[in-house]
This record gives C-alpha cells, sequence and structure tokens, in this order.
C-alpha cells in the first residue's frame, strides 16, 4: 500500500521538480480551505435563509411575534409565545427525568458498575442513541401514548397536582416530554461518561489509597472535577431536546395553547414547522412559521455554543 | 474513636456504596427499558409484516411494498454521502493541519453549531432554496437536506481523528521532502484513516434515520422514482406517514420498515465501532 | 380531501402516473401556486383573496362530491344526534361533557357518560376543516364570531393530528373522542357517525343521495369559475356538510407534456373515473356540474398555448 511521498518523474530537473510541487501543495491547501469554507458557507446560507423567509413575518408581526400567545393563522394572528412555552416545558421535564438516570449510568460506566458489564452497557446505550426519532415516535404514537391514557395518567390525576389535571388524552406535553427524556438520555449519559473518563486517574488512585470507597470517588473527586463538563453535557441533551421534530410531533397534541397541566396537549417549535409548513396557505403564515424557525435557530445555537464552551474546556 | 465507632463509620461508607451501585445500575435498567421496549415491538408487530412483496413491490395503491421507499432510502443516502463525505474530509483535514489559525478555529465552531441546527431547518432553507427554484419536490432536494446534516459530522470527527495523528509522523514526511500537503494527504490522512471511515459510517447511520429534513424536500412517492430530479419515497417519511394512520395492516408495515432502518443503523454503527477497536488494536500491538 | 378515491382512479387510470398525496388541502394549494407540484386539491373553493395571492392564474375543477363525518367513539353509544349549535359548541368548548344537557335533549333514550369529550382537530391546513369550519360558520352565530371558517382554523380545544387517516386513528383509539373525518375514512375503520340536523330540520347521514341533493340544490347559482360551496344546503333531503372536491391548477402550465398528460387525466375522471365514486363513499357529480367542468378543462392552455 505504500505508495511513494515524493513524486520521482526523472527526466525533470530538481527545480522543476520543486516547483510543481509548490504550486501543487497550493492548489492542495486552497481546495482544503475550500472545504471548510464551504461548511462556514453552507452555515451562513441556513441562517440567512431563514431569516429572509421570516422577513415578512418580522417586519408585520414585530413584537407581538414574540409575546403573543395566539396563534391564528386563519386570522392572521400570529403569536408564537405558545411554542417557545411548549419546547421549553416539554425540554425541561424530559431533562428532569433523563438527567439523574443519565449520570447514573455514566458513573456506572465509569466508576461504579462491574468492570465486565462496562463495555457491553456502553454499547447498548449507543444503540439507544442510534435508533431514528420517526422510530420512536412510532412507538410513542402507538404503545407509550395509550399506556400513558389507560394507566399511567389516570394515576398521576389521582394525586390531584396542578399539573396533573384534564382529560387522559395520552398525547401531550407529557407524553412528549418521555419521549424526550429517553431521546436525549443516551446523549447526556455518553457526554458526561467522556468528561468523568477524562479526569486523571491519580486522582482516583490517590483517594482510594486513602480508603475511599468507589462512590465516595464518585462523590468527592470525580463530579467535582467535572462539574462543568456534566453541565455541558446536560446542555448538550437541552439542545438536542429543544431541536427534536418527528417524534414530537407524533405524540405532542398539537395544539398552540399555555396550560399548566401536563396532560393537555401543546405545540413545540420544531413540531409546527414540521406540521404547518407544508400546509401553510399565505406567505405571512409560511413567514410566521419561518421566524418561528429563527426563534428555534436562536435558542440551539445559544445552547450548543455554552455546552461546547463548558466540554471543552473540561474534556481537554 | 474507638474501634467499635470506626466500625460503624466503614459500614455506613460501605453501606453508601452499595447503595450508589445499586442506583446506578437501576439508572442503567431504567435507560435500557425504552430500547428493549422499541426492539420488542419491532420484533413482535415488525417480523409478521416482512414478506416478500415488502422488499419487491412498491407502496402503489394496495399499500403492500416498501421496496420503493428502501430504494428512496439508500438512494438519498448515496447520493448525500457523495455530496458530503470528500467535502467534509478535505475540510476537516484542512481544520486539522491548521489548527490554530483563526480561520479554522472559527469553521471549528461553526462544525458545532450547524450540527446543533434542527434538522427540520435545514428542510425548510432547502425547500425554500431548491425545491421553489427547480420547482419540483426532489430527491436531489432531499439529498441535499441530508448532505447539509451530514457534513458537520464528517468534517468534525476528520478534524479530531486527523489531530489524534502525531506530529512525529508529520515531521518524518516533512523531512524526506514531502511537501505539506502532500504529507497531510498520505500521512496523516492514511494513518487517521479507521478512525474517519467509522465517522463517516456514524454519520451515514444517523441520516438513514433523518426524517424532518425530507418532509419537504423528498416528499414522498407511491411509485418507483424515475430520476434524482422526481420525488422519491423514503423509509423514515412512510414510517411517519403509517404512524398516522387508523390501519392495522399499515402499522405492521411502519413496524417492519423500522426493523428494516433499525437493522441498517445498528448494523453501521457495530461495525463502526469493531473498525476504531481493530485500528486501536493494531496500533497498541 | 377524497383521498382514497383519487388513488383508486390513479391505480385504475392507464393513461399516466399520478403520483397524489394527502398533504392536506392547503399544502395542495400554496404548492400549485408555488409551482412545485402539478395540481393541488381542496374541499372549499380558494377565496378570493386567495387566488389574488397565488402566484399562478389557478383554476378550480370539481371531481366529486364527499362529505364530513362527525365520527365519535364512545362506549354503547352508536346513534347520536347533533343540532349544528352543539356541534359548534362542542368544537368550541362550551360543551365539555357528553352529558351535557344540550346533547341529551336531543339524544333522548342515549345512555350517555358522565366523561369529558375529546375533541380531536386537524393539525394541518385541510379542506376538510375548510368545509367543516365554512357549514359552522353559516349555520352557528357564536362560531362565526369567535373562530370563522379556514383551511387551518384555530381550535380552543382538542387535539390537533394530522390528515384524516391521523384524525380517524385517534378518535378510534381514544375513549370518548369526537372529530370530524371525511365519510370514507370513518366508513373503513367503521366509526359511529352522528346524524346532524339539515336546515329543514330532518336528522340526516350522508348517503349517494343526500349528497347529489345537496350538490343539486347548488345548481342554479354556480358561477362561471365554478368555485360553489354547497354546505348547509336548502334541500330538505340534503346532508349539510356536503362539499364538492376541486382540484386547482394552473390556468396555463409550465411543461406542455405534463399537462397535457393532467387534462387526459381529468377528462377521464369526470366521465369514465365517476363510477368509482359510489363504493368509496363519495358520490358522483350531476351531469350539469360536468358539462360545466368540461369547458373549464377544454380552456387550459400550457406555455401559453391551449392544449
Amino acid at each position: 500500500m505504500q505508495r511513494a511521498l515524493v513524486p520521482r518523474d526523472a527526466p525533470r530537473t530538481q527545480e522543476e521538480t520543486r516547483e510543481s510541487a509548490r504550486s501543487a501543495d497550493r492548489t492542495l491547501g486552497a481546495l482544503g480551505a475550500g472545504a471548510a469554507g464551504a461548511l462556514a458557507l453552507v452555515l451562513i446560507g441556513v441562517a440567512a435563509s431563514v431569516v429572509h423567509l421570516a422577513w415578512p413575518s418580522i417586519r408585520e408581526n414585530g413584537a407581538s411575534f414574540w409575546i403573543g400567545a395566539t396563534w391564528d393563522p386563519a386570522r392572521g394572528a400570529y403569536g408564537a409565545l405558545s411554542f417557545l412555552f411548549g419546547t421549553v416545558v416539554t425540554a425541561a421535564v424530559a431533562l428532569l427525568l433523563a438527567v439523574p438516570v443519565g449520570l447514573g449510568v455514566a458513573v456506572f460506566l465509569t466508576d461504579l458498575g462491574p468492570k465486565t458489564m462496562r463495555r457491553p452497557v456502553s454499547a447498548l446505550v449507543e444503540l439507544l442513541a442510534a435508533v431514528p426519532s420517526v422510530v420512536y415516535g412510532l412507538w410513542a404514537a402507538l404503545v407509550l401514548a395509550p399506556l400513558l391514557r389507560d394507566w399511567i395518567e389516570p394515576l398521576l390525576g389521582a394525586t390531584g397536582l396542578p399539573i396533573f389535571r384534564g382529560p387522559y388524552l395520552g398525547v401531550g406535553l407529557l407524553c412528549a416530554s418521555l419521549v424526550l427524556a429517553i431521546m436525549v438520555l443516551p446523549t447526556i449519559a455518553a457526554v458526561t461518561r467522556d468528561v468523568l473518563g477524562a479526569v486523571p486517574s491519580e486522582l482516583r488512585e490517590g483517594a482510594l489509597a486513602l480508603g475511599a470507597t468507589p462512590w465516595d470517588v464518585v462523590r468527592f473527586v470525580v463530579v467535582p472535577h467535572a462539574r462543568r463538563g456534566v453541565a455541558g453535557a446536560v446542555l448538550l441533551g437541552l439542545g438536542r431536546a429543544v431541536g427534536e421534530t418527528m417524534a414530537v410531533a407524533a405524540v405532542v397534541g398539537s395544539r398552540a395553547d399555555v396550560s399548566s397541566s401536563l396532560f393537555a396537549p401543546g405545540y413545540t417549535m420544531a413540531s409546527v414547522i414540521a406540521n404547518e409548513f407544508p400546509t401553510a396557505s399565505t406567505e405571512l403564515h409560511v413567514s410566521a412559521l419561518a421566524e418561528v424557525g429563527v426563534m428555534l435557530f436562536l435558542v440551539t445555537v445559544a445552547f450548543n455554543v455554552a455546552a461546547r464552551v463548558l466540554v471543552r474546556s473540561r474534556a481537554r | 474513636m474507638t474501634s467499635n465507632e470506626l466500625e460503624a463509620v466503614y459500614a455506613g461508607r460501605k453501606l453508601g456504596d452499595r447503595v450508589a451501585r445499586g442506583l446506578a445500575s437501576a439508572a442503567v435498567l431504567l435507560a435500557l427499558l425504552p430500547l428493549v421496549a422499541v426492539f420488542l415491538w419491532i420484533a413482535g408487530r415488525g417480523v409478521r409484516a416482512l414478506s416478500p412483496a415488502f422488499f419487491v413491490e412498491p407502496i402503489g395503491a394496495r399499500g403492500a411494498g416498501m421496496a420503493n421507499a428502501i430504494a428512496g432510502t439508500v438512494q438519498l443516502v448515496v447520493f448525500a454521502s457523495l455530496m458530503a463525505i470528500p467535502l467534509g474530509i478535505a475540510g476537516g483535514l484542512y481544520l486539522a493541519e491548521t489548527r490554530a489559525a483563526p480561520l479554522s478555529r472559527a469553521v471549528r465552531f461553526g462544525t458545532d453549531i450547524l450540527a446543533g441546527v434542527p434538522s427540520i431547518l435545514v428542510g425548510v432553507v432547502v425547500y425554500a432554496v431548491i425545491v421553489v427554484q427547480m420547482k419540483h419536490f426532489s430527491a436531489f432536494a432531499g439529498a441535499t437536506a441530508l448532505a447539509i446534516v451530514m457534513l458537520p459530522l464528517v468534517m468534525r470527527t476528520t478534524d479530531i481523528v486527523a489531530r489524534t495523528v502525531p506530529d512525529s509522523l508529520r515531521e518524518a514526511a516533512l523531512a524526506l521532502g514531502a511537501s505539506r500537503w502532500r504529507t497531510a494527504i498520505f500521512v496523516v490522512l492514511r494513518t487517521a484513516a479507521p478512525g474517519i471511515r467509522s465517522g463517516c459510517m456514524l454519520a451515514v447511520a444517523r441520516v438513514c434515520g433523518e426524517t424532518a429534513p425530507l418532509l419537504f424536500t423528498a416528499y414522498n412517492n407511491r411509485f418507483w422514482s424515475e430520476s434524482l430530479l422526481d420525488p422519491t419515497a423514503s423509509l423514515q417519511v412512510q414510517i411517519f406517514t403509517y404512524t398516522m394512520t387508523p390501519r392495522d395492516d399499515w402499522h405492521a408495515q411502519a413496524w417492519a420498515a423500522a426493523l428494516v432502518l433499525v437493522t441498517f443503523v445498528v448494523v453501521l454503527n457495530v461495525a463502526a465501532r469493531r473498525l476504531v477497536r481493530a485500528a486501536e488494536g493494531s496500533a497498541s500491538a | 380531501m377524497p383521498f382514497p378515491l383519487y388513488t383508486r382512479w390513479a391505480a385504475e387510470y392507464s393513461g399516466a402516473r399520478v403520483n397524489y398525496q394527502p398533504l392536506g388541502s392547503g399544502a395542495g394549494v400554496r404548492q400549485v401556486s408555488d409551482g412545485v407540484v402539478d395540481f393541488g386539491a381542496t374541499d372549499e373553493p380558494m377565496s378570493d383573496a386567495q387566488l389574488k395571492e397565488a402566484r399562478a392564474d389557478l383554476v378550480h375543477v370539481p371531481m366529486t362530491i364527499g362529505a364530513v363525518v362527525i365520527a365519535f367513539n364512545v362506549a354503547g353509544v352508536s346513534e347520536l344526534r347533533l343540532t349544528p349549535d352543539v356541534i359548534a359548541d362542542v368544537f368550541r368548548g362550551t360543551i365539555a361533557k357528553w352529558d351535557d344537557p344540550r346533547l341529551a335533549g336531543a339524544n333522548p333514550g342515549v345512555a350517555l357518560p358522565a366523561a369529558d369529550i375529546a375533541v380531536v382537530h386537524r393539525a394541518d391546513g385541510s379542506g376538510t376543516s375548510a368545509a367543516f369550519t365554512a357549514y359552522l360558520a353559516k349555520s352557528s352565530e357564536g362560531w362565526r364570531a369567535e373562530i370563522g371558517a379556514g383551511a387551518m382554523p384555530r381550535f380552543p380545544v382538542g387535539v390537533g393530528v394530522r390528515g384524516n387517516d391521523g384524525v380517524t386513528a385517534y378518535v378510534k383509539a381514544t375513549p370518548c373522542s369526537i372529530g370530524y373525518v371525511e365519510l370514507a375514512y370513518a366508513r373503513q375503520s367503521h366509526l359511529a357517525v352522528a346524524h346532524v340536523r339539515n336546515r329543514a330540520g330532518k336528522w340526516m347521514t350522508p348517503d349517494l343521495d343526500s349528497l347529489d341533493r345537496a350538490a343539486r340544490s347548488a345548481l342554479g347559482r354556480v358561477p362561471p369559475d365554478l368555485r360553489v360551496s354547497i354546505v348547509d344546503a336548502e334541500d330538505d333531503g340534503a346532508y349539510p356538510i356536503a362539499a364538492l372536491s376541486f382540484l386547482v391548477l394552473p390556468r396555463d402550465a409550465r411543461e406542455r407534456a405534463r399537462a397535457e398528460a393532467l387534462s387526459r387525466f381529468v377528462w377521464w375522471a369526470l366521465h369514465d373515473g365517476q363510477r368509482y365514486a359510489a363504493e368509496l363513499d363519495y358520490a358522483p357529480l350531476p351531469p350539469e356540474i360536468v358539462t360545466r367542468a368540461e369547458v373549464v378543462v377544454r380552456g387550459l392552455r400550457a406555455e401559453g398555448r391551449p392544449l
């Protein structure tokens, strides 16, 4: 497989060879720079086209878009607050459920689990991340939602808590939150595992030598050391929860509304675009959906940037 | 402290350790529950719907098969890969070789941002830029959307893997008279190849399941699509379509399609992992 | 939008392949105007404002007569009578329980449960919604004032689902639910369908005759561009939530070959295709309307020249 590193086109003089090598080198470098630049162009292009598409709505709706909760395309009312609300609620509930479990999985993989179990569990968690979101959507709509409607929601409803009120519909904010929890869990677990794994082993060994149990090591050494990275992992999960579309669209209940109950149907920014963009019939409606896209873009970029900063600064 | 008190402290800490281990194990079981559930349903419902017709007949009027959707997914992913992988590898290599340059840092940051952009937005943009301009939903538009999702993944992996190639190798090549970018291609890229290959496989696996960017780009098609400029069916979109139907036979088809899709994704994932492990093994040997 | 019938037509017609997707009519209509698809479909004609906003000069061709039915899923209840006001108030949320006196009043002897009504509506833009809300806006003042008519109305209560298929699936799966779908979908999934009181005060369910009479009662007021709504018809034997299903196409298409194929398909569907309507729970067009539609199809052009 080894090929000559230096071209051996014999008849040329050394000077010619060197010159052609130099110009070939410049060309290759330029190609690489061009490829890297293409990514920048794509990113800028995506951001610019969403804003461009949203422009009529930004001009027409102004601030009422960001503070209004009434979304009524038929009458030209475009308040996107309920989508922001639904996105925040489902993502928050999903994290509330996924973070403890995800952290548990991560410390199982780095410190507490039996050594022989770590590799297979790690592989399974990554499989969990690999299942396409549309498959989770299928499962959530046909299996999870009926389960919620017939068993779990009546149980929760019996607690009388105000966040568990209303008819048992199966689909709704709660169902969407559960699916999201399942989908962000592997992200949180895998990134946390990497961050915890990057904690220097001398620290662990030192603590163990002083008589600490593995749990003490996790509590007093590993987690404090990796705090920022763990926060980054959670933010990455949040970014994924906010942008998730298909599984949520299948079970969120698709209604632009702000409700205090998790049983109620709701809407998220991503799922309203999936549902309404293809069937929007006026320019302003299309544009308003693109503005929801701008909103979504800003939120996910903010989370991802913050997460990268936290994870990077620690993991290296 | 008496030895009894010490014993008590030790016992308490041991108990704490055991409880923590128990909780961690419980977390693992809880986390794997949905995976098991999804696989059970896929196996229970999907396998029965897998018949020869599933792989041979198009969706068509009777809704018996998925052949054109399978072909559509393959077609979309292949064309997306053709667009994204060469570009991503070239760009990633460039980033790795000019690692600290301001442009590289900016682009590297860009890969992180683009990787975090929800794919539904990519669909919206491709609809506005390609579909409306070309006046057709098309496999080409769908593949482009998938390529945009893939590009930052490939570029980032290449960058990361190429940066782990030891500088001593680069220096050796340069000392032999190889130019800088020849070194990058023939030494760095070749050394990093297994990692890059596995990263590409993971990127392919990821876009196999991407549905949101296809909704208004590749759209759907009940028939075989004849060219890249025709709208095309895909397993992903068809699963979503069948999810929202009242018919049990269509649900079964959706489970079967999920089985095919998940199998494919899992195989790619496992293969990618094997590849990395094999490379690590040979490197340490 | 009569997806089952259009699918059948596409299967029976040998002249060309018609890739018809049930995307919701709002979609079809905008995408025809964007030029992204060759034709769209809707159950309520586009408004003047919509036509004006469209980027292409669009024509309407009526293809068949469909019915929007109120499907429900209440254990032990197979017959339900609904007045227009009660339908409006259920879908507006003012009637929230199945044993509401106004529901019970119209249904003596029916054991309605003391449960919440789970309202199901469309989440995507749809001709079915357009026909349904056009009917409610015409027959209920409260609805007209609060919600109005359109392909994507804002429902104050309920769960939103994509497509006729989606609404049917959700009603079928959810106890104590109610939703509106095209007749064919309710029939195919064996959902119970409500009797709706028409203008003359009769309790009607859709069938060939009641749909035909709804269409015929509108014959006198069909405008030249054929955009006519047949909801809430005067005829005492008419089903009130009936709709003409239109194809929406550009008057002057971009690609000649495709336009020719499409116009042949439409011609075939208007004539030979009508016989498939009844078995799929749609009603064939009255000959008077077919004649009017022929005129529109003959007037289609492509690349600036007649076909």
